[in-house]
């Protein structure tokens, strides 16, 4: 048995034992409900509006980052795995393609990107 | 059937109760020296020094109501602590933990320690674990709480700064390597330099060892990173809504991914499987996965009961504007030196 196979058996396993433990606490635990359990949790306040208001720009914009430097990442990976043939000249390739990069990302630093708490609020 | 396969599936359910005990046993661990480190005795009544008080737990856990806000969304608010626990053992797959074994002669061909040898087991790693988020992420939108959103969203931006770093020290042992299956990665560093020290990984990238854990701590939510669930801050964040077994199942998570952060580590930087010394015979060499694995866990466990817990600023700017520029200064000082040397 090779390959890929025993992965998705121990991921079903996972599955299995995860979905049948959500499944059986349905059963095997009491129910007395009550419009405050169903309310959501305010440390004991009355709920006021929805939860699902307006958030932080900065968790898109470190979604936006993260997406950039990632494929960075990716790129960077098959480079490691060939180094040994590639050699200097996929070496120095490598760094101009860094330092590119870097130009980036000295620029979303002093534009404050990286900041997750500005002085001037 | 042909014994190997049976051997082989009989490894991969082991290999699964032994996650969950392995939890089990490392949360009675850590009430056990968090009490020690603040000078109490722990869990103490259920059964000898309290050891079955994580079973009493779970027990306790499976027989509690089940709560959903009424707001929630209801298929997504039972698909998340599915998620973040399947993608937890799963996660797991691609760990060797020793050499091969034919049990002492019992089987013909000798079968591997490992669910499964694939080539490109570190890239299985980084996709799997990298499914927890989505864990997070869902319970936290799916619940409708105030709490429970902002610690989602969150663990989401911190999971994904840190990642960055993660991916990068990954690369540094990729590079020296040169290969992708963790197998082939630990036997590389199998004998010893000078006779003593061994060819640990740990010594030739010092740094992405360092690297590596940092971002390790910050991607299982542990603290002094556990910002996701910030109790002064948050309630318990992400799973602020979460009772019964939904609960115990981002709770086995936590703990599952701990583990398998630290055998990664333990596969990557600290030999795997070989002993320090080369004194033991080969097929002992679980028990050094074990021991190594364990240290590691302590280590886990002693930071988050010494450090107070950081800033999310701080924690932002530290994953980004340090761990990030070390990280790639680290990949391409390596790189460098393995062309140089050859």
């Amino acid at each position: 048995m090779d390959g890929w196979l025993p992965i998705v058996i121990l991921l079903g396993l996972g599955l299995a034992f995860a979905a049948g433990n959500v499944l059986l606490s349905q059963f095997v635990g009491p129910r007395s409900p009550s419009p405050e359990k169903a309310a959501p949790y305010e440390c004991g306040m009355p709920a006021v509006g929805d939860a699902r208001e307006r958030q932080s720009v900065r968790f898109y914009l470190v979604a936006m980052i993260f997406l950039l430097f990632d494929i960075e990442v990716a790129f960077l990976y098959p480079w490691a795995m060939a180094l040994r043939d590639l050699r200097w000249a996929g070496y120095v390739q490598v760094l101009v393609f860094v330092l590119v990069l870097f130009t980036g990302y000295v620029y979303i630093w002093r534009k404050g990107a990286l900041d997750w708490s500005s002085r001037e609020e | 059937m042909n014994p190997a396969v049976i051997a082989h599936l009989v490894l991969i359910v082991a290999i699964f109760f032994a996650l969950q005990i392995s939890a089990a046993v490392l949360v009675y661990f850590e009430r056990k020296i968090a009490a020690r480190i603040q000078q109490r005795l722990g869990p103490y009544r259920v059964g000898p020094h309290g050891v079955l008080q994580p079973l009493a737990d779970i027990v306790k856990l499976m027989f509690k109501e089940e709560l959903r806000p009424k707001a929630a969304d209801t298929w997504l608010f039972y698909l998340a602590p599915i998620l973040s626990a399947t993608a937890a053992f799963a996660a797991f797959a691609v760990v060797p933990f020793g050499s091969e074994t034919t049990l002492f002669g019992l089987l013909d061909q000798p079968i591997r320690l490992q669910v499964a040898d694939v080539n490109v087991a570190l890239l299985v790693v980084f996709a799997i674990t990298s499914m927890g988020v989505y864990g997070i992420v869902l319970a936290g939108w799916s619940s409708n709480s105030k709490y429970s959103l902002l610690g989602g969203l969150r663990s989401a931006a911190q999971m994904i700064s840190y990642e960055l770093s993660y991916a990068l020290a990954l690369a540094a042992v990729l590079v020296l390597a040169n290969s992708l299956s963790l197998r082939e990665i630990v036997e590389h560093q199998a004998g010893h330099w000078l006779g003593v020290i061994p060819k640990w990984y740990v010594f030739l990238t010092p740094v992405g060892f360092i690297v590596y854990m940092i971002a390790g701590v910050a991607e299982t939510n542990r603290a002094p990173f556990d910002f996701p669930e910030a109790e002064q801050e948050l309630v318990a964040g992400y799973h602020t809504e979460y009772s019964s077994m939904s609960f115990a199942l981002f709770f086995l998570a936590e703990y599952v991914n701990m583990v398998t952060v630290s055998a990664v580590a333990v596969s990557l930087f600290l030999g795997g499987w070989f002993d320090p010394f080369g004194l033991t015979p080969e097929w002992l060499g679980w028990v050094w996965f074990l021991v190594k694995v364990s240290a590691l866990l302590f280590f886990y466990i002693w930071m988050r009961w010494t450090l107070p817990r950081y800033r999310y600023d701080q924690l932002m700017a530290f994953g980004w504007k340090v761990l990030l520029p070390v990280a790639t200064v680290n990949l391409l000082a390596v790189a460098g030196l393995v062309v140089w040397w050859g």
